[in-house]
């Protein structure tokens, strides 16, 4: 039996996945993005114990409410640090016919995490950023492995909607927006694109864990600034 | 039997008996498309609407009554015509003589009357007052009954809201026989009613049932006199949709001129007038823009009724309710849809008069609704907050395909069903009452099976329920003792005169009980089992707070654990409930609805062991206590559904609130989960929801601008408000609920 750590449970969610879906936040990630709103999923090991069962157990509950687009969407955290219990989870799921999505940042790519892929009828791939450079100073990491990632589900046909937080002065540019644009060009497997505004109502959370929010002092972006950029996405060439 | 008013109908059974269902279903059409053919509203709509805007203003600015007529008793033939606008307005007829003008009823109870009239500052007339000095009204009828035991326990607000000082309404008259049949033919079968009496046994069931056909018949007569005033000769069937549609609503307009009843309800009408509109398109006398006019001018009528209440009576429903409920949509028996362009129209009211409380719009959901439909109602809710839904496919099975909605949540079958309301007892009050072994902390009262008080150092579940038991059963008997002289007494002296002329003679009764607390003692239980509770006493020896430790499983997180301890305590009760008989043989119901009562409710409990403090309201109707969630929307919806309508079948009020961004990103989005929420939520058999599709920061603004937000609807439970209309203590508790927020 497959155990795993789950920061919490949300039944309804509706905006991580098409329909309605049951979003499963594992607990634990190894990056440090400056911008993250869920600082309270870093911890590895921590928080409630489930196993796969138990979880899908819970979620055949919502079956009724997943409609033909619906179902259930593992997010975090980082899901792909604990890919075998995400794997039984999935698993679990199709044999009940329950629509499968994936929340990842794709920085890791293993056995484990390519028989978890297999089980996954779509991923939402956060490319938070459009460089290298960009990637190194705000995340953590190279920006090759999440190429990687992305390149092994256009092989794999995986359906991919692709996702970037826009952060004002960091990477609301015109010019990245139509570095986005050749990379959702380069994998058409990318049928979907989501600008997603950068917010701080995780300010609490920080203080109440005694951290430091990086870009505490980045201004939130607003509607306005997400609808500019989605027409530069649109019209790019 | 032929009229030639109704020429082109298809011919059935409906000609030669009352059989209102039955030219429906060989009539109607079925519509399976969008609301895309809707008309907006014309010129003459708008400015008549906007005059009434006017008056709603000035109804405001008067601190919520615009006019009493305290000269005389409102009945159907009191009032001279009434008009908005005379020349403008295709429906006619008001309640008095003047728009909002309020009449006085006091046949529920003279004394209820005159503090009315003095909340707001008018006298009653020694006119009124020396009609009324000889005559015995219900609310006199009922104490000279009431036993010691009754009037403590009503005292002591372990029942409270009762009917008793005001007109019980949830009396739904199938105002639709007006137009199909006119008042000659069902004055004609009344008669032959009453004659049919005379070969049985005279003894009271029969004697008191024939002076009430006697009664019946008279209000007939007066109808067709009220009509005349207007000049309107309503002897004959209705020969057009104009004509259905004012017929109808004269009928209408009799029974709230003749009862003040808490909830006076419209019925089903929608899919009815659509008969009669196509068969005018079709005649090419007709428009689309003018069915949507004629619609919109009868719901104009509608959100103008008024009733003049006491400031106790707005306590417990709170935001100057009339519960005018049309129920809308739902399925036929033999598969078809009952959704037809009108109940488009009768929803597109919303749009083109702008967003309401009433009328009280039920659509009735079923999974095999048209898509078209179901998307429609979805959009209208996140537009408005001005709709409730309730599951056709629990309430078809045992109320037929021609039921309506009285008040919120209780279905009856038109003209053959009607129930006899209740209220609701306080099951978190009676919990405290058991474990102080019959002493009322909040009232110092000593009431129901004395006994000592809980002795222990930690409360331990079975012995909870084992004493709690003992005091449902004692209250569950006195409860419906206490129902059986309120009804007794309203039958006698505040007979329903109009609205029981539109039923079948031989009618089934419902008794609807009700309970309040129903979330807060699901946790208290839950809390007693799981958690340690240890009781604190005052000085006196009675507990009155505790002290919880520990975590405990709560209602509303999709735990059968707690879940069924809700289920469970919904079933004992009813089953209570059915061992003492009910007057005329009522068939016992209950439903876990407490409008805005939750928060009086509340206000009379002491502490519980849930970690509620004393004084603060309960959730309202089935709905879990707020911010006791963990896992979101559905989870809370999931436990409520646990709740089984078999064992409440007068309904299960569920109130859902949900943030715009946590339903979806876009608009079709929202539109598509809405559908995808109700459709999985009402699969699991649940009974009703209101939604709300609003941020917390409206309300907060609205709360403190008022005049910013003057037409803000919410859903409460089983009803819509006009938010401004509630008291501040009550816009607080519903800020204060659970609202759905994305993460």
């Amino acid at each position: 039996m497959i155990k795993g750590f789950v920061h919490s449970l949300q039944s309804l969610g509706t905006v991580d996945g098409p329909g309605v879906r049951f979003v499963v936040f594992l607990q634990g990630c190894p990056l440090r993005c400056k911008c993250c709103h869920n600082p309270d999923t870093w911890e590895i090991n921590s928080g409630t114990e489930y196993t796969a069962e138990e979880i899908v157990g819970k979620v055949k509950r919502y079956k009724s409410y997943f409609g033909k687009d619906g179902g259930i969407t593992l997010s975090g955290g980082e899901p792909l640090l604990q890919p075998d219990f995400a794997r039984e989870i999935f698993s679990l799921c199709k044999e009940d016919g329950i629509n499968t999505c994936l929340d990842t940042s794709g920085i890791r790519l293993d056995d484990s995490v390519k028989a978890l892929l297999k089980l996954t009828d779509r991923v939402l791939l956060d490319v938070k950023y459009t460089s290298d450079e960009q990637y190194r100073e705000n995340v953590g990491c190279d920006m090759k492995r999440v190429i990687d990632f992305l390149s092994y589900l256009n092989e794999n046909s995986i359906p991919v909607t692709l996702r970037q937080v826009i952060i004002p002065t960091v990477n609301d540019s015109e010019e990245n927006i139509k570095k986005l644009k050749e990379i959702i060009k380069a994998y058409p497997v990318i049928d979907k694109t989501e600008l997603l505004p950068f917010r701080k109502i995780c300010q609490t959370k920080y203080d109440n864990m005694g951290l430091n929010f990086p870009f505490g002092s980045v201004p939130e972006a607003d509607a306005e600034l997400i609808k500019g950029l989605y027409s530069i996405l649109e019209t790019a060439p | 039997m032929r009229h030639e008013n109704w020429l082109g109908f298809k011919e059935g059974a409906w000609q030669d008996e009352i059989n209102v269902r039955n030219f429906i279903q060989l009539n109607y059409k079925e519509y399976k498309g969008d609301g895309s053919f809707l008309a907006g509203a014309t010129p003459r709509t708008a400015a008549l609407m906007d005059k009434v805007q006017a008056l709603f203003k000035k109804e405001r600015k008067k601190g919520g009554v615009l006019d009493v007529d305290t000269e005389r008793v409102s009945s159907l033939l009191s009032y001279l015509p009434g008009y908005i606008d005379e020349k403008n307005e295709l429906i006619v007829g008001m309640q008095t003589d003047s728009p909002l003008k309020r009449g006085v009823n006091p046949f529920g109870g003279i004394r209820m009357a005159r503090q009315a009239c003095a909340a707001y500052g008018y006298r009653l007339s020694d006119k009124v007052e020396d009609e009324f000095r000889f005559r015995t009204t219900h609310n006199d009828g009922v104490f000279r009954a009431y036993t010691d035991e009754m009037r403590m326990a009503r005292k002591c607000h372990v029942i409270t809201g009762l009917p008793d000082a005001y007109g019980r309404g949830r009396i739904i008259g199938d105002y639709r026989r007006v137009a199909l049949y006119g008042i000659d033919r069902l004055i004609e079968e009344k008669v032959k009613d009453k004659k049919a009496l005379a070969s049985k046994p005279f003894v009271v069931d029969n004697i008191r049932l024939s002076e009430e056909l006697f009664r019946q018949i008279t209000f007939l007569g007066y109808l067709k006199e009220m009509a005349a005033l207007y000049g309107f000769d309503i002897s004959e069937p209705a020969k057009n949709a104009r004509e259905a549609i004012q017929w109808t609503y004269f009928g209408y307009l009799g029974a709230i001129k003749e009862q003040n009843g808490a909830a006076m309800s419209l019925g089903r009408v929608s899919t009815f007038f659509d008969i009669y509109i196509e068969r005018d398109i079709e005649n090419g006398i007709l428009t689309e823009e003018g069915a949507q006019e004629l619609m919109d001018d009868f719901v104009i009528k509608l959100r103008i009724a008024r009733h003049l209440r006491t400031p106790e009576y707005n306590e417990l429903f709170g935001g100057d309710p009339m519960w005018i409920t049309e129920a809308i949509g739902g399925m036929g028996k033999d598969g078809r849809t009952l959704v037809t362009k009108n109940c488009f129209r009768m929803l597109n009211t919303l749009y083109t008069l702008g967003s309401s409380s009433e009328p009280n719009l039920t659509v009735l959901w079923s999974e095999a609704l048209p898509e078209g439909f179901k998307k429609f109602c979805a959009k209208v809710s996140c537009d408005t907050d001005s709709i409730q839904y309730e599951n056709d496919d629990v309430m078809r099975p045992l109320h037929g395909d021609d039921y309506a909605i009285a008040c919120c949540v209780s279905a009856m079958e038109l003209g053959k069903q009607m129930q006899f309301f209740g209220a609701r007892c306080n099951l978190a009050k009676l919990l405290l009452i058991a474990i102080n072994g019959g002493y009322d902390t909040t009232s110092g009262m000593h009431i129901g099976p004395q006994m000592p008080v809980m002795n222990t150092e930690k409360l331990d579940f079975d012995e909870v329920m084992e004493r709690y038991n003992i005091y449902i059963e004692w209250l569950s008997e006195l409860y419906v003792n206490t129902m059986n002289v309120i009804h007794y007494m309203h039958d006698k002296y505040a007979y329903e005169k109009t609205q029981m002329a539109l039923h079948d003679t031989e009618v089934t009764r419902f008794m609807a009980f009700g309970v309040a607390g129903f979330s807060v003692v699901a946790d208290s239980l839950s809390a007693i089992k799981y958690a340690d509770v240890h009781p604190i006493k005052d000085e006196l020896g009675y507990i009155t707070e505790f002290n919880t430790v520990g975590d405990f499983p709560r209602y509303g997180n999709d735990d059968d654990r707690v879940d069924f301890i809700a289920r469970d305590m919904a079933h004992k009760v009813i089953t209570e409930l059915r061992k003492t008989p009910t007057y005329r043989n009522a068939i016992h119901t209950l439903s876990v609805l407490t409008i805005t009562s939750n928060v009086m409710y509340g206000k009379h409990t002491g502490a519980t062991p849930d970690g509620r403090k004393a004084g603060t309201p309960f959730a309202p109707g089935a709905n879990p206590m707020h911010n006791r969630e963990e896992n979101g929307a559905l989870a809370s919806l999931n436990s409520v559904a646990k709740i089984r309508y078999e064992d409440c079948r007068d309904g299960i009020s569920n109130t859902f609130s949900i943030t715009p961004d946590a339903l979806g990103k876009t608009e079709k989005d929202r539109i598509n989960n809405l559908v995808n929420i109700l459709d999985g939520y009402f699969r699991q058999k649940a009974h009703h929801i209101n939604v709300n599709v609003l941020n917390r920061e409206t309300l907060i603004k609205a709360y403190e601008n008022p005049d910013d937000y003057p037409n803000l609807t919410i859903r409460v439970s089983g009803y819509a408000v006009n938010f401004n209309k509630l008291s501040r203590e009550q816009q607080r508790e519903v800020i204060s609920r659970t609202f759905h927020e994305s993460l």
